[in-house]
């Protein structure tokens, strides 16, 4: 079994990623995150090509859940990725 | 400048042009604080839904109102980040869709 925490690449300016976080926190969801904004040098290359790597736009927010990954506040994919239904 | 005055000052040259902000109050604040936040970090403001490098001129396709802004009104009725929308969507004529980015990603850096 996949136990990993969700991952998300995020700005800390950005009304998508705000909105995403929102939806993890009121999901309950434990999840890792990363504001690439805030991020300079070595640290920020490398995360940049982290996130080419699972979205080659490299656009935000760029979430990883389990084998998922889900570019943009996509609410409905983002709840079936983590096993939420209503 | 403050986020008030920013609003006033965009809202009256934007919809002289046709283009109006995003009738969620809310979402427009939280946008129009982040750019005065880009502005004092960069000097320049940058679209809060991208990411800036700190230079103007690599990322002067990406200060607000960005240059991606025109095509993504037209084919989907509002901007990337969702701080500007249409005249149709504007007057309820047409809904927002989800706008995927365009900028092209060798422009990050």
């Amino acid at each position: 079994m996949n136990t990993e925490k969700p991952m998300l690449y995020a700005l800390s300016t950005c009304s998508h990623c705000k909105s995403t976080k929102k939806l993890l926190n009121d999901c309950n969801v434990e999840y890792d995150y990363v504001e690439v904004d805030d991020l300079e040098g070595e640290e920020r290359k490398a995360i940049l090509e982290d996130i080419k790597a699972l979205n080659p736009r490299c656009s935000f927010p760029t979430i990883k859940i389990k084998d998922t990954v889900i570019v943009g506040y996509k609410e409905k994919e983002i709840k079936a990725a983590l096993g939420i239904t209503e | 400048m403050n986020v008030e005055q920013l609003y006033q000052a965009l809202k009256k040259s934007q919809e002289a042009k046709g283009i109006y902000f995003n009738k969620d109050k809310d979402l427009v604040f939280e946008l129009l604080e982040s750019l005065l936040l880009n502005k004092d970090r960069y000097g320049y403001m940058a679209c809060p839904c991208r990411l800036a490098c700190s230079d103007r001129e690599k990322d002067k396709d990406i200060i607000c109102p960005c240059v991606y802004r025109e095509p993504d009104l037209e084919e989907f009725g509002a901007c990337y980040c969702g701080l500007y929308v249409s005249k149709a969507v504007h007057n309820n004529q047409s809904r927002v869709k989800y706008v995927p980015e365009r900028r092209p990603p060798e422009k990050i850096c």
